[in-house]
């Protein structure tokens, strides 16, 4: 009652080994039995216990698609914040059962983390720098592009008279990447246009 | 394809490129189906296969031929469906002649053109469909009729011998044509084994009947090449021949590579197409709306029915401003009038007519065979605009590129104007991909995007906005097309950014009714494109997707979990046409409508009902009896048989024999490829006589049989990255997986090379010379065709030199030589040197690369090699 006695010390010195190994992961690995491969709660650390998964705390999941192969691996796009924190693949998917590839499973770094850039980059004529655009500038100094070459190079018949309304001026190549929608403005803008030379990824 | 018994994977390496799709084939493979691999290297495909077949690249028509020359010797065929279903029986004209009487040509080529009259492969008692024939070379008949196949002519009846004895049936002419096809010509042309020939042979034929199929899988191991349309027509003539079209576990699956590159062509943005598969009209020959009906269409089959697509197209895009009277804004359309595919577009930019260009999500300064011509049109350009999510590659090649570096240009005396925009990513917009199955699933909007970054739909519909207000009070009439242009999508957010959804809306199409102003949004979208009309009360931006918006609910945006439903799962997402997973699925059925077994049971035809059910939608009227015989009243689709599954086409018939479409043959023959360190062993034709070549300085050729550059190089990719590396070597993650820039090579190439595993070695082609790790391994072997041993080298092509991986890039090696039917440049197969050490900088590179060009050129010719050199 006045202190530990000698055994007292001795038990909770035996306790306190006790603790210890059981508190190593193979220990408990091996012990628990709930968790033999030690894929869980068996190697947990006192800091790994306290953890979340970030899909825990997503204010919401968002259903997706993963934008490299043409597999279509469904996709979860977990988000917080505005801003993605994780991707994973979708179990639901009859495509895919949830899997992703290499590729798929890095796009979360895809979206959030490949350097991307987000200003308008223009390059003069002949010039040696990148420098800063407006991008409202850069939209009219496209059109006024578009519609001079347009204009320049317009051809309205052939040799033998007939019509061909088109502009030789003017090519574009991608789309391969992009939605069916965005297909279906560039190919009706352009053949509006008169814009013939139209390509993809699906010709390379 | 979990339902197949033998799965023969060719020209692709599905387990690393498509390794979440290859889920399915080890389902099949753990069920018992057998699986093979033919491919020049042992991947980690061939590593999980039954069996591994080395074959040299650009040499499968060689071994396809083979296949199905033993099919026809030994009697292998499935006869009733081969009878049924195929023009097997149909008699050709009596002066076609084949390779076999003309050493590699068919009859109808024209030297001084480089091309091909189709007269004499027409079915016996037909004339030429109109417009066969007469489009200029480079109009690529294929694709001219898309989903619609070849017309077969309108006049008289089509002859046939159901016995298949007629010396002058496709049958017996596909036997004489294919009987050189033997396994000791596929062991001189492919190097493989009779033995190992045989297993394979023996697996197919053991697993197509009945009670069994069979499945071909393929990438663009099959497409990059001067003869890619031919591989594919002789797979499908091997899968016809077998009975697996059109039946669970058969047919013949192309795996894409990006996530929409199926959606893109639907929708095109391809020169020669309008969406859903309508020829773009052809300047001279499609003069009004009639005439270009008249000349693309057919009058049987579900192709037909083109008037109401096309109108439907029509009133999509130009509203109430497209009149009967005015043939529905036919006139608005632009004219081709050749090939004016990629490639062109570059010659065009070299020589100054291409002034401005789009590059939206591609990369064709490192992405494109042949980066240097790239390069050098993108030097010469007005303006270029890029959209993308770093400043890559062919954005930044006015100051950074191997040119650059070389001293060839500088960035002062470059006078392309450039915009670089960042683009939006999949998380950032809502949208649909169609995947390589035809499936169109919905991506939702999960975060905006930040700063100046904006959806391909917002730069898109708002560069159409200002092009149109710009346009609005002018008179001129080249500007009516736009004036009158729907436009008018609603836009939501603080940046303006159009509904996706109504685009897919507009897409899908509606029904005009009465009130045909189309910005009346209480239009009733039609449920699919059997109901659009030809007499301008529908619109639709694109026939084969009228259905996925169908009760104006979003069908692509499905997602009801696969374990909740069938096998087919046909609640998950939308597929082309009408929700239907599986094509030509008649053909699952017998002739009069029962299943084939019980075992391949699909779709089937319910006598008490009176309509076809099963797994999946029928690819015909559900209504049509099995029995049906065209009166001469019927039209369209009921003026084919009821037992004729190929709804496309104008016969109902799968196409064993192609009597138009094609631009090289109506049956596809071994040609080498352009650059081949061997002589064709089949005929003294070397290469595909109608391949186009460009002979510039920037795109020459390494002469074939030359010692020069006496081995064959192809070309691949690896799981952890895509394509020119835009979206993967800007990753840490992936480049830190896969972090430099390989070769594969042999023991023995490398011991005759003198390479050291894990040091430099340098590629020579007379296009550039590019420096690489040499990886010295055995899943790449040298071949034996016979006396000949041929060494073979593999390089990934995902390397450029931005980026946080950098490297040469493959792409810089190869040449600009197309395909005739497609355009598709052989990116899979050339020659090439290779030597120890890294290449030299600066001028030294240019020089090092044309001396040996100059000493290869001048260099006595080998005796073997084929006389005439290039063509």
């Amino acid at each position: 009652m006045f202190g530990r006695t000698r055994s007292d010390r001795g038990r909770q010195a035996a306790v306190s080994v006790r603790k210890l190994i059981a508190s190593w992961p193979a220990v408990r690995q091996a012990t628990t039995g709930a968790d033999r491969g030690g894929m869980g709660r068996a190697v947990q650390s006192e800091r790994s216990a306290t953890l979340e998964p970030r899909t825990d705390t997503a204010d919401a999941v968002v259903g997706s698609i993963c934008p490299y192969c043409a597999v279509g691996c469904g996709q979860r796009v977990f988000v917080k914040d505005g801003r993605v924190t994780q991707i994973e693949g979708d179990p639901a998917s009859p495509v895919s059962r949830g899997r992703l590839c290499p590729k798929g499973s890095a796009s979360k770094q895809l979206v959030t983390d490949s350097g991307r850039i987000s200003k308008v980059r223009y390059r003069r004529p002949h010039g040696t720098e990148w420098e800063d655009l407006d991008l409202d500038t850069a939209m009219e100094m496209i059109a006024d592009r578009v519609l001079r070459t347009r204009a320049e190079t317009w051809q309205e018949h052939d040799a033998a008279g007939g019509r061909l309304r088109r502009t030789m001026g003017i090519a574009s190549l991608g789309g391969a990447t992009l939605d069916n929608e965005e297909n279906y403005l560039m190919k009706k803008l352009y053949t509006a246009l008169g814009a013939i030379q139209i390509e993809n990824q699906a010709r390379i | 394809m979990a339902n197949a018994d033998c799965i023969l994977i060719q020209g692709s390496n599905m387990a690393e490129c498509h390794p979440v799709g290859f889920q399915w084939v080890m389902e099949a493979k753990l069920r018992g189906a057998k699986v093979i691999h033919v491919d020049p290297r042992f991947t980690r495909t061939s590593a999980v296969a039954d069996l591994h077949v080395p074959v040299r690249a650009g040499s499968d028509i060689a071994f396809l031929g083979g296949l199905i020359n033993y099919v026809l010797q030994g009697g292998h065929e499935f006869h009733e469906y081969v009878v049924a279903y195929t023009n097997a029986s149909v008699i050709i004209e009596g002066d076609f002649q084949d390779t076999e009487d003309l050493d590699g040509l068919f009859s109808g080529y024209d030297p001084e053109t480089k091309t091909y009259d189709p007269a004499s492969w027409q079915y016996e008692g037909r004339a030429a469909p109109a417009a066969a024939g007469q489009r200029e070379h480079g109009a690529a008949r294929g694709e001219q009729h898309g989903s619609g196949g070849a017309g077969i002519g309108d006049d008289g009846e089509v002859h046939t011998d159901p016995s298949l004895q007629h010396p002058k049936c496709v049958w017996q002419i596909l036997k004489r044509h294919f009987a050189r096809y033997t396994p000791e010509m596929v062991e001189e042309t492919c190097g493989i084994s009779p033995a190992q020939f045989r297993e394979v042979a023996e697996a197919l034929v053991s697993n197509s009947n009945p009670e069994r199929t069979s499945a071909i899988v393929y990438s663009v191991g099959w497409t990059h090449h001067t003869v890619g349309v031919q591989y594919i027509r002789t797979a499908s003539i091997l899968q016809l021949l077998l009975g697996n079209i059109g039946r669970p576990g058969g047919g013949i699956m192309a795996l894409r590579g990006h996530a929409s590159i199926q959606g893109s062509t639907d929708i095109p943005t391809l020169y020669d197409l309008l969406p859903g598969y309508l020829p773009m009209p052809h300047g001279g020959l499609d003069t009004d709306l009639a005439t270009y009906l008249d000349n693309n269409g057919t009058d049987a089959g579900f192709w037909a029915h083109m008037d109401a697509y096309t109108v439907s197209l029509l009133k999509a895009w130009w509203g109430d401003a497209a009149t009967a009277a005015n043939d529905y804004g036919f006139e608005w359309l632009p004219k081709i009038t050749g090939d004016h595919s990629t490639y062109q577009s570059v010659l065009g930019m070299i020589s100054g007519d291409v002034k401005g260009y789009f590059v939206v999500g591609e990369n064709p300064a490192s992405g494109t065979a042949n980066g240097r011509l790239q390069r050098a049109g993108l030097a010469n350009l007005e303006w270029l605009v890029v959209r993308d999510f770093t400043d890559i590659e062919t954005s930044a090649f006015w100051y950074d590129s191997p040119e650059i570096e070389s001293g060839e240009l500088k960035p002062e005396d470059i006078g392309t104007e450039v915009f670089w925009m960042p683009a939006a990513a999949h998380t950032e917009k809502d949208g649909s991909f169609t995947n390589t199955q035809r499936l169109l699933q919905w991506h939702h909007k999960a975060v905006e995007p930040e700063g100046d970054t904006r959806s391909d739909l917002w730069f898109y519909f708002h560069l159409g906005r200002i092009i149109k207000e710009r346009l609005a009070a002018g008179t001129d009439d080249r500007d009516e097309p736009i004036r009158h242009l729907t436009w008018d999508y609603p836009t939501i957010g603080a940046h303006g950014d159009p509904s996706a959804e109504a685009v897919l809306a507009e897409i899908n199409g509606w029904t005009l009714g009465d009130d045909p102003d189309p910005t009346h949004t209480d239009h009733k979208p039609v449920s699919g494109y059997t109901a659009l009309k030809a007499d301008g009360s529908t619109a639709s931006g694109c026939w084969i997707y009228a259905g996925v918006y169908a009760d104006g609910v979003n069908q692509a945006a499905r997602r009801r979990p696969g374990s909740e439903q069938t096998w087919v799962a046909p609640d998950w997402g939308w597929a082309w046409p009408l929700n239907r997973r599986m094509l030509y699925n008649r053909a699952s059925a017998r002739p009069d409508g029962t299943p084939w077994s019980e075992r391949k049971k699909y779709v089937w035809w319910d006598e008490e009902a009176g309509k076809w059910t099963g797994h999946d939608v029928p690819d015909f009227k559900a209504t049509m009896r099995p029995d049906h015989r065209p009166g001469p009243d019927d039209e369209a689709e009921d003026k084919l048989r009821g037992d004729a599954p190929f709804v496309m086409q104008a016969d109902g018939l799968g196409w064993l024999f192609a009597p138009n479409g094609l631009t090289d043959g109506p049956l596809p023959a071994h040609y080498e490829p352009h650059e081949s360190p061997v002589p064709n062993p089949f005929y003294s034709q070397q290469s595909n006589p109608t391949r186009q070549v460009f002979d510039l300085q920037l795109n020459r050729s390494n002469p074939p049989v030359n010692d020069g550059y006496p081995y064959v190089f192809t070309t691949y990719r690896l799981t952890e990255h895509h394509t020119a590396g835009a979206m993967s070597r800007n990753l840490a993650y992936l480049s830190e997986l896969q972090p430099e820039f390989f070769c594969e090579v042999s023991p023995e190439l490398a011991a005759e090379r003198h390479l050291t595993h894990g040091d430099w070695a340098t590629i020579i082609t007379a296009r550039s010379a590019i420096e690489a790790r040499v990886m010295i391994t055995d899943r790449v072997r040298p071949l034996r065709l016979g006396e000949r041993t041929v060494h073979q080298i593999g390089l990934p092509y995902h390397w450029g030199w931005r980026g946080l991986s950098k490297g040469d890039s493959a792409n810089d090696l190869m040449v600009g030589v197309l395909d005739s039917n497609v355009h598709i440049p052989e990116a899979k197969v050339a020659s090439c040197d290779i030597r120890p050490g890294r290449r030299p900088r600066g001028p030294e590179l240019r020089r090092m690369v044309d001396d040996h060009y100059q000493a290869s050129i001048s260099a006595p010719a080998r005796p073997d090699a084929p006389q005439g050199q290039v063509r």
